[in-house]
């Protein structure tokens, strides 16, 4: 299966500090990437590194056989990259429907089609369209962070932590619907529920202090409990 | 169109619009039509201001520039030139023109960088067109300014009265449906998180410098009718005050609400001609700037959203975070 996403010794810094060192991973077209980790690893650096929110100062991003390392995140989001933070993001004083009718690209009958399709997905954001982002529950603003980057046409979607702080329950009708999406879109997930990552992920790297140190498939890691306590702290 | 979609608060600016249009057949004084075409001008003034700052975080130190640049560019061509309609025309838009460059201009070097260095860029620049203003006398008569003939029919304070009515009119609601349209909800987006929209695929500087520009030639504009209004020019359009004064009545009226800014304008133009008719009565009232700072200090501590952002918030559901950010 052919690379969609392709990171070679990428190394990013946080003003002084040297944050990733060394990060390499492919993520194969039509799959579910899990980048796991220690908190602090180096993650969300990753993806904000790849959208361009962080300056790579070495390695390369191939995305679709093109370098986007250098290229400033307007472009890389325009060339099909979608992005939910790790903070949603979400505009707290336009209502939800502004959210997402801010985030579309074009017009067209097929993003009609997908709006209609991601309110299926999340009937919650049908109910609360007029109301503004920013009273919106935990729950439901990452549903929106999440619909607003499938109301696109994004061939590739960076996931960051869809989980944290939810309940349950809410866990739940996130991961179904991203289950829902693995179908049509092609995923890097980072993820500290392992349980929910397990699930959903198809294969998997590993990142210590900014390196990837170790990758599989999900399956080979959900039977290593050795590997699992040694790099994920799960026993 | 169909009416029925025309929202509740369109109808009510409509019929307080409808309200101003007979005020001069009720108020004969030429003081107070004059006192009210000041609020209007200022509000005109306010509403670039606000929306820079309320929609889209810009702060900007300096705005009194284009101000003065439309003040300005108006003046002289008409000096220059017969006081004929055609020498207005060209006198409003040589200000646009030299609005739209100089905003562009600061916005394309500054707008990449954090914003307050918009801010303190077109604080230096207006600055900058104080002292050329001062010192290039030949055609700016220095300090002391210079008067100058209108065409006939702007003699009469009536027409002067309509035509800054009409003005304030066709701005507020362009801006009204400027800001509520896609573009609009972008440029919240913006003012909310930078970054976020920046990853939805918007070139965000784009956006600040078109912002920047349409705000400057408003505000040139602003400048254009104050100078027809008063017959007379001199350096004081660029001064800080003048800045200050826009970014008060947009704090007091409320932030990211274009009425806000023109109830601001009202309070602040009607306070400073009642407050300095209390001069005789005691001294602090010469002194209006002290008592516009307390009103500065505890509007931003008591009511952050001004009075049209408070109004709206208990009506509708605005969240009031996010507007204080920046």
């Amino acid at each position: 299966m052919s690379n969609l996403l392709e990171l070679q010794q990428v190394e990013a810094y946080i003003q002084q500090y040297h944050i990733l060192h060394d990060i390499s991973f492919e993520v194969p077209k039509g799959e579910v990437t899990v980048l796991l980790g220690r908190n602090g690893a180096g993650k969300t650096t990753t993806l904000r590194t790849i959208m361009g929110l962080n300056q790579a100062s070495g390695g390369s991003i191939i995305y679709n056989d093109k370098e986007i390392g250098q290229l400033k995140t307007h472009s890389i989001a325009q060339n099909g990259i979608g992005y939910v933070p790790e903070d949603q993001g979400i505009f707290d004083n336009l209502t939800v429907g502004e959210n997402l009718k801010v985030a579309m690209k074009k017009e067209d009958e097929e993003t009609t089609t997908r709006m209609e399709w991601v309110l299926g997905l999340f009937p919650d954001l049908q109910k609360f369209w007029k109301k503004p982002g920013g009273q919106l529950s935990g729950g439901q603003k990452q549903m929106l962070a999440i619909a607003r980057a499938y109301v696109n046409e994004n061939e590739l979607l960076l996931i960051d932590e869809p989980s944290k702080g939810l309940a349950p329950i809410i866990v739940e009708k996130v991961m179904e619907s991203i289950q829902q999406m693995k179908e049509q879109t092609t995923i890097l997930l980072v993820e500290q529920n392992f349980l929910m990552a397990s699930k959903i992920g198809d294969r998997f790297y590993i990142i210590d202090d900014g390196q990837t140190i170790h990758n599989g498939q999900m399956d080979e890691l959900k039977n290593d409990k050795a590997l699992m306590k040694k790099y994920l702290g799960i026993a | 169109m169909n009416l029925r979609h025309i929202e509740r608060s369109t109808w009510i600016y409509i019929a307080f619009a409808l309200l101003l249009f007979i005020v001069p057949f009720l108020f004969t004084g030429r003081s107070m039509l004059f006192m009210i075409m000041q609020v209007f001008i200022f509000g005109i003034f306010a509403m670039s201001y606000d929306l820079l700052l309320g929609y889209t975080g810009i702060i900007s130190f300096g705005h009194a520039m284009f101000f003065g640049i439309g003040a300005y560019s108006a003046a002289i061509v008409m000096d220059l030139n017969d006081s004929t309609l055609l020498s207005l025309a060209a006198g409003v838009l040589v200000a646009v023109i030299i609005a739209a460059i100089v905003s562009f201009i600061a916005g394309i070097l500054t707008l990449r960088l954090k914003s307050h260095f918009y801010a303190m860029l077109t604080l230096a620049l207006a600055g900058l067109f104080l002292v050329a203003a001062e010192k290039w006398t030949s055609l700016t008569g220095g300090g002391e300014g210079f008067t100058f003939r209108l065409p006939e029919f702007l003699r009469d304070s009536g027409t002067m009265y309509m035509i800054c009515l009409i003005s304030l009119v066709v701005f507020f609601f362009g801006l009204r449906r400027f800001t509520k349209s896609p573009l609009g909800k972008v440029l919240v987006a913006i003012r909310e998180n930078e970054n976020r929209t920046e990853s939805l695929g918007f070139q965000v500087l784009h956006y600040k410098v078109i912002v920047s520009v349409i705000a400057g030639v408003i505000a040139s504009f602003a400048g254009v009718l104050y100078v027809l209004s008063l017959r007379f020019i001199d350096t004081s359009v660029f001064a800080v005050d003048v800045t200050l004064d826009a970014l008060l009545m947009t704090i007091i009226g409320g932030v990211g609400t274009l009425i806000g800014p023109l109830i601001g304008a009202g309070l602040v133009e009607f306070a400073h001609h009642w407050l300095s008719d209390l001069a005789d009565v005691h001294w602090i009232f010469e002194r209006w700037i002290i008592l516009y700072g307390i009103v500065y200090i505890l509007a931003v501590i008591f009511f952050p959203l001004g009075i049209a952002g408070t109004i709206q918030s208990k009506f509708s559901n605005r969240v009031t975070k996010g507007l204080f950010k920046k």
